[in-house]
């Protein structure tokens, strides 16, 4: 260490990081501040970076990496696509967790690099084994949360969007669980010449754990899991942390920690779910299949009819859900938006927390699609105004609107959602009428007041922008 | 504490680990639902400060298997660093432009 980097300095340099990482994180309390918080947040990396690249003063390896790396973050960050948004942040769980993993292995090899006592102290060691097991779990649990969100149940079952159940599986992995934390009490205690053996049991085990715990939660619960995923990343650069003495580590990865976890939590209580039987899985398997046997009768509609609807309301609101954005009809959507305010209609955006993959990606998309920040509105401040509404226009979404959440006996009974079915008139765009994620049927779609409208979001959205006039 | 006893540095990191945890929960609390996405990718971002131990790994003397590790960790972690604050930047324009055009 140089002398002008001495360990004071350092610390103090680490502290500036991490306050300018609280500030990344509180800029984003409003859009107009979020731009500056960002900033903050690259000038805390750069810092830390530097700071660091000053202690080692080694520079080959070090920059080399972080270009090749930049080079490739720099690249995906200009290419990914908004809807592709979960995939990434999954991938990006990932790498933080596997380099974790990478990290313990090399202070496992050369503790001294890092300014630890060499054999490693059981202290140590035991920090070493939590940051370890979480961040195996974190890379393992994300790379089948990635495969779900990327659709590649195609080439394997573990990455199908359906829950993967087997016989006692609790009972497996809670095995598992131990077998896990044997090997890591193993290694804490061993020789100082026999650690590896436990430590890469003990590893390998931790990144099949991750693939069993993300593998029976269905594609409904894909925003828990990716703000769950988005937790442990934060622990697992904790608990690295602690093993590394580094405050601004653990500063960092509580942050992130808290920050998943607070998502996980909105997320839950958004479709009235508990933690608990999010990670049990095995919800939403059911996903396109006909609920009720019964045949009802619905009254469907042409886009034209739409149009002319659409056309003679005065407030209208429209409820975007997952379905509008696979059909990627945001552009069209907006379109017609702003040809009905052209006609003096006043038109608003109602989302719900669950709408889209993982939290606020349908605001994302729709702000991608450029439709201004004011016309989109949270579920608590727009639910008081549907009962105003001449047309409520429900595009791509079900679970959401389904009036049975607030029928006590239902399997949804609880959960928050947008009151559609209190608007003059509703209008539902879907592509036929299998049911929701959660696996049952809707009363909405057979309300007297309710026009179906089949068909592809996109197709049906343009066809509904030529026939306003 | 008695003068001249020095505490254990698992305490003081604790210490930071917990009250750490109290200023998240209450700053993301404050986060508007509508920027949960930007939140979840600048945590990436932040998350990728773990590239601090890498370097230090890759930063020990000679080209073994220890520096080689960490020369991984830096690359993979740098593709977060990059990417998460980038394309949160990407996403805080696409809000931005809405609201100058709200002005107009």
């Amino acid at each position: 260490m140089t002398s002008f980097m001495s360990p004071n300095v350092v610390a103090l340099t680490y502290l500036v990081a991490s306050v300018l990482f609280i500030l990344a994180l509180k800029g984003l309390s409003g859009p107009t501040t979020a731009r500056r918080g960002n900033r903050f947040g690259i000038a805390g990396m750069a810092l830390a970076v530097l700071t660091t690249l000053l202690i080692t003063r080694r520079v080959d390896l070090t920059l080399g990496a972080l270009t090749i790396g930049g080079a490739i973050g720099w690249l995906v960050a200009r290419r990914v696509q908004m809807t592709q948004m979960p995939e990434l942040v999954a991938a990006m769980h990932s790498l933080v967790g596997l380099a974790a993993v990478l990290i313990a292995i090399a202070v496992v090899n050369n503790p001294m690099s890092f300014g630890i006592e060499n054999p490693l102290p059981a202290g140590n060691r035991v920090e070493l084994f939590i940051g370890t097991f979480v961040g195996a779990m974190t890379f393992s649990g994300s790379i089948i949360a990635f495969g779900k969100l990327a659709g590649l149940g195609k080439f394997s079952r573990l990455f199908s969007s359906a829950p993967v159940v087997f016989a006692s599986q609790h009972f497996v992995n809670l095995a598992i669980a131990i077998a896990m934390i044997v090997f890591g009490i193993a290694f804490v205690t061993a020789a100082p010449d026999g650690l590896w053996t436990p430590f890469i049991v003990m590893t390998a085990i931790a990144f099949v754990l991750g693939v069993l715990i993300i593998i029976p939660i269905g594609g409904a619960d894909m925003p828990v899991v990716i703000s769950m995923l988005n937790s442990y990343s934060g622990w697992a650069a904790s608990g690295i942390g602690f093993s590394l003495n580094n405050p601004l580590l653990i500063v960092a990865g509580s942050l992130v920690g808290s920050s998943g976890a607070i998502l996980s939590y909105i997320m839950c209580k958004a479709m009235n779910r508990s933690f608990i039987s999010v990670i049990l899985g095995g919800f939403g398997g059911a996903e396109g299949a006909a609920a009720s046997t019964e045949q009802k009768a619905v009254k469907s509609g042409s886009a034209e009819d739409v149009a002319f609807l659409l056309g003679n309301a005065e407030r209208v609101i429209i409820i975007p859900g997952y379905g509008l954005a696979v059909a990627r009809a945001q552009h069209a959507v907006k379109e017609m938006a702003q040809k009905l305010i052209a006609k003096g209609v006043s038109v608003r955006y109602a989302i719900h927390p669950v709408a889209g993959r993982m939290p606020g990606h349908m605001n994302v998309l729709l702000a991608e699609a450029e439709v201004p920040y004011d016309q989109v509105q949270e579920m608590e401040d727009i639910n008081g105004d549907f009962g105003a509404a001449d047309i409520a226009f429900v595009l791509g979404a079900n679970d959401v609107v389904n009036p049975l959440a607030e029928q006590k006996g239902s399997p949804i009974y609880g959960m928050p959602i947008l009151e559609a079915h209190k608007a003059h008139t509703v209008v539902v765009n879907k592509r036929s009428m299998a049911s929701g994620y959660a696996g049952i049927d809707n009363p909405l779609f057979y309300l007297d007041k309710t026009m179906m409208v089949f068909g592809d979001a996109k197709k049906v959205v343009e066809d509904i922008v030529k026939a306003i006039e | 504490m008695p003068h001249g006893v020095v505490v254990d540095p698992l305490i003081t990191n604790l210490m930071v680990f917990v009250l750490a945890i109290f200023v998240g929960y209450h700053v993301v609390w404050h986060v508007t639902p509508a920027l949960h996405t930007p939140l979840m990718s600048v945590t990436n971002a932040i998350s990728s400060v773990i590239v601090v131990g890498a370097i230090l790994a890759a930063g020990a003397g000679g080209v073994n298997r220890g520096t080689l590790l960490g020369a991984v960790a830096v690359a993979l972690v740098a593709i977060n660093t990059f990417g998460g604050f980038l394309v949160t930047e990407r996403m805080l324009e696409m809000f931005k432009k809405k609201d100058r055009k709200e002005r107009e």
